[in-house]
């Protein structure tokens, strides 16, 4: 008798977990794949920098190919990143030009987030796919913002006709903020004296002017830490860097 | 049955000895009196106390971040503030600079931000609950407490309890305010600044008196039922008409439109003007510094501050709009639109442009019958349960007041008050959120119209409602940092007629008041010469190669010219130093190169500005070839010793000059008078 209910109560427990797992799994109820690929690759949205917690400026589009490199519509993509990055569809089919979209929010802790794509291939083996994204925090932001107004028009190399860059004006070349082989040599104190005090400070062209009458030292730091954050390769202590275990 | 009664024997002989039941119930006291320090040794607080000192036990600088740390709970209280925040007893190193490379909670530091965390707290930013000591009561919202963690991308709405003017660093808040007044969110609701200010809206939607005069009711009809479709980038919502609803309304505008003398021009035929001569003339006008189209790719080109004209020729009158684009004063005393005085062949021609950009299907499938009587009055009914006449004048219906509920408070708004939907977090951003991306999935009955907004600005909207709230309303004052009282600033006389006619507001800032698309003219006086400036407004010509957004050609009069130079030259001055204090010219030759050499090696200014359009190529800042028949001496000179005095905010940097280097370089300066033709050359 007594093994009889002991049997009715595990039944009735693994009825009621499985239901509860049932739920689970209707929500989010996987798309059937009708296509195969063999490789995933970026279309667009790898390498952006956003508000730590933010949704990303441009979704993440990416494409599944198959062998000849053709796209392949229909073929099931998942998307994954470290804990408290969200994406919206998390999961999706490619579309008839073989692409796959989903927004991205990053999670709350500025670093670099490593995304991933991943899809089948006709054999069931995974292929994936990995980006970068950089969650920027309060100050990196605020770094952001000044590089914006003080910095990117001769430090950034690219031009649009709202904004046309002055970087291929100059007689000597300024560093983008990207370009960590060099960047990343020079430590903290000598790019504050560069900010501050202007390329002669260093004995580097006067073509770099001082802003340490215009900018705060706050603000100068600022600058600083965006400038560490961005660089590619990524600088030493340029903050975390989340991936998914 | 022998078992039990040998037990109870035992029991009986042990009770019977009074020193040994004195010693067994002391044994029982001891242990329940040990419950309280053993929940207190095992509590969650302790628990991360002890895996702080584990995880800085072995770094360089052990002895240091140890020394920092305090056993026990730890609060940072502000009566004031209503903070009592327990959350440094677990977030331990929030403080430790040289934390930087940790990464798991509650151990991170805390990112840089200008305050200092003991300032304020941890609750004015984040939410929670301060006063907890569990993770969970802390973090997320229980039975017994109700304001979990805030989400981290609207941590922005902290900054905005204080901060009533746009930072810097808070570009989140800034467009969330924004959008708050540019999308006429507090037309209907009224929302206040913790001083008592009523934020008004930044955008005045048209007033729909005279609408048959500029429209038709297929398009107005069209448009009700979907203003995207007609341009994407407009700001009015969707109200999700049915057919007959946007019938009657349409009907009732009609109707009750009067019309206006002289906005319809009775002229000639409508010829069909060279659209290759209507682009030039559009391109040349700056039309697009203030309105957008959309190109081929989709992508909008163009400004905000008017209407988008990517299908201007469905909507308009071609009448209605050779009057307005002749003077638009005439239909709309407030606008914004500047009155060019275009001669009868620009008219021709820009009319022509304009009507041209239509899309053929956009009202193809529109068929309205003759309004009935009751149509008629059924549509005034809308138009009033709608709440149209909070955005829009129209004669003979008041703007409501209070038509939506306040949204003074609402980032403090008890959960226990908010109907949510099924499957929805119970958390109050959530809730803001949503009612702002879909307002209607709340209620059939609800008025709240659809917006087309991003995700962004959803996020930065919320993030600015959640800042008015109840310690927003109630900070001590010496908290309180206020944003500028908006500026009524209108200049005299004819020369302020003017002024308005030609709309210089609407790029132009003068003592706070206006637009930031150009600079500031507020001690424009000072700064140019008078001759230059007659000059500038006959045939404005390029001072920005890089920008462009430039100042159009009114086709001014002699006498206009005369009036608005005598004005801006006598009024428009500087108290920081007198306009004649240098000369316009007659400086040595040896001062002259002295600062050409300064201003080629020691300050480089080169690498922004051009003075020898040959060698030179910088442009972030102005062309200066022609600096010394512009500007002053005397404001070159205090310019290079503090741009930002001069300009607040202005990109230039503070070179912290000497005198006699100040002085050099202006007589460098002054003496490039550049060539009348090299002036006229556009890039």
């Amino acid at each position: 008798m007594k093994k009889k209910n002991v049997a009715l109560g595990l039944w009735l427990c693994a009825a009621l977990m499985s239901a509860g797992c049932a739920r689970k799994n209707a929500q989010s109820a996987s798309p059937v794949a009708s296509g195969f690929g063999a490789a995933v690759v970026e279309s667009s949205g790898g390498k952006q920098i956003a508000t730590a917690g933010t949704t990303l400026p441009q979704p993440l589009v990416v494409q599944v190919n198959d062998e000849q490199g053709a796209a392949v519509a229909g073929a099931l993509v998942q998307f994954y990143g470290p804990a408290g990055t969200s994406f919206d569809p998390p999961q999706m089919l490619t579309d008839s030009s073989g692409q796959a979209t989903t927004n991205v929010m990053l999670g709350s802790m500025a670093g670099r987030y490593q995304l991933m794509a991943t899809t089948l291939t006709k054999a069931h083996k995974t292929v994936d796919l990995k980006m970068e994204e950089i969650a920027l925090d309060y100050q990196r932001a605020w770094g952001q913002t000044l590089d914006d107004k003080y910095c990117s028009r001769c430090h950034s190399p690219e031009s649009t006709p709202e904004r046309v860059s002055n970087y291929d004006n100059l007689a000597v070349k300024p560093h983008p903020f990207t370009e960590g082989d060099t960047l990343n040599k020079i430590s903290d104190a000598d790019l504050l004296a560069i900010i501050s005090h202007g390329g002669p400070a260093l004995n580097k062209s006067p073509l770099m002017p001082p802003y340490g009458y215009t900018l705060s030292k706050a603000e100068m730091q600022a600058l600083i830490a965006y400038i560490r954050t961005i660089s590619d390769p990524p600088y030493q202590t340029s903050g975390m860097v989340y991936a998914k275990k | 049955m022998q078992s039990s009664n040998s037990a109870l024997s035992w029991w009986r002989k042990f009770i019977s000895d009074p020193v040994r039941t004195f010693g067994a119930v002391s044994v029982v006291l001891l242990a329940l009196l040990a419950i309280a320090p053993a929940k207190n040794y095992f509590s969650e607080w302790r628990h991360y106390q002890n895996g702080y000192l584990r995880l800085i036990r072995n770094r360089g600088d052990a002895v240091t971040l140890q020394r920092h740390v305090q056993p026990g709970i730890q609060q940072i209280w502000h009566p004031e503030l209503g903070v009592t925040d327990r959350c440094t007893s677990c977030h331990v190193g929030l403080k430790e600079a040289s934390l930087a490379d940790v990464s798991t909670q509650p151990y991170r530091k805390h990112p840089v931000i200008p305050h200092a965390i003991d300032q304020f707290g941890c609750v004015m930013c984040h939410r929670g609950q301060g006063a907890a000591t569990t993770v969970e009561e802390a973090h997320s919202s229980t039975l017994a407490w109700e304001q979990p963690l805030l989400p981290a991308r609207y941590i922005q709405s902290g900054c905005g309890q204080c901060h009533q003017k746009p930072l810097d660093s808070t570009p989140v808040l800034n467009q969330g305010r924004a959008t708050l007044a540019r999308y006429g969110c507090v037309q209907c609701h009224t929302v206040k600044s913790p001083d008592g200010t009523i934020i008004k809206a930044t955008q005045d939607a048209p007033a729909l008196s005279h609408v048959a005069d500029k429209t038709t009711r297929e398009w107005v009809y069209a448009w009700l039922k979907d203003p995207q479709a007609y341009a994407v980038s407009t700001t009015m919502p969707n109200f999700q008409l049915k057919d007959e609803e946007a019938r009657d309304i349409s009907a009732f505008l009609m109707a009750n439109s009067t019309p206006v003398v002289g906005d319809t021009a009775p002229e000639t035929a409508h010829k069909a003007a060279d659209p290759a001569a209507g682009g030039s003339l559009y391109g040349e006008a700056f039309c697009s510094s203030c309105h957008a189209v959309q190109n081929a790719a989709g992508n909008l080109v163009g400004g905000n501050v008017g209407p988008e004209l990517t299908h201007i020729g469905n909507k308009v009158k071609p009448d209605w709009l050779r009057a307005w684009v002749r003077n638009p004063r005439v239909y709309d005393a407030a606008t914004e639109m500047p009155h060019y005085r275009f001669n009868d062949q620009q008219l021709e021609v820009m009319e022509g442009f304009l009507l041209a950009k239509k899309d053929a299907d956009l009202l193809a499938n529109v068929h309205l019958d003759t309004a009935t009587p009751d149509q008629i009055a059924h549509g005034k009914s809308l138009v009033t349960e709608y709440g149209c006449s909070s955005c829009h004048e129209i004669s003979g219906i008041k703007r409501p007041e209070n038509f939506a509920p306040e949204l003074t408070r609402i980032g403090s708004k008890p959960v226990s008050q908010l109907v949510f939907l099924e499957r929805m977090p119970h958390t109050l951003p959530d809730y803001i959120a949503a009612k702002i991306r879909q307002p209607r999935a709340f209620g059939s009955g609800l008025k709240m119209p659809q917006y087309t907004l991003s995700l962004a600005q959803i996020d930065s909207l919320t993030t600015a409602l959640l800042a008015q709230n109840e310690r927003a309303q109630t900070l001590p004052p010496a908290l309180m940092a206020p944003n500028a009282p908006a500026s009524h600033y209108q200049p005299a006389g004819k020369a302020g007629q003017l002024m308005t006619d030609l709309a210089c507001f609407s790029c132009h800032a003068i003592n706070g008041r206006g637009g930031d698309m150009a600079p500031d003219l507020t001690w424009e006086g000072s700064s140019v010469q008078r001759q230059w400036l007659e000059e500038f407004f006959k045939n404005p010509n390029t001072l920005r190669p890089a920008l462009i957004r430039r100042m159009p050609k009114f086709n001014l009069t002699n006498d206009e010219i005369t009036t608005l130079t005598d004005y801006i030259m006598t009024v428009y001055q500087t108290p920081a130093f007198d306009r004649d204090s240098l000369p316009a010219t007659g400086y040595s030759p040896t001062e002259v190169e002295q600062g050409k050499q300064l201003f080629y090696s020691k300050y480089a200014c080169q690498s922004c500005h051009i003075v020898d359009a040959k060698v030179d190529k910088g442009y972030i800042g102005p062309t200066l070839t022609a600096v010394g028949s512009r500007m002053t001496g005397a404001w070159v000179y205090h310019w290079l010793k503090d741009p930002q005095l001069l300009r607040p905010g202005t990109v230039e940097p503070n070179r912290h000059m000497g005198d006699e280097d100040a002085k050099a370089l202006t007589a460098f300066l002054m003496m490039q008078k550049g060539s009348v033709k090299s002036q006229g050359a556009k890039k």
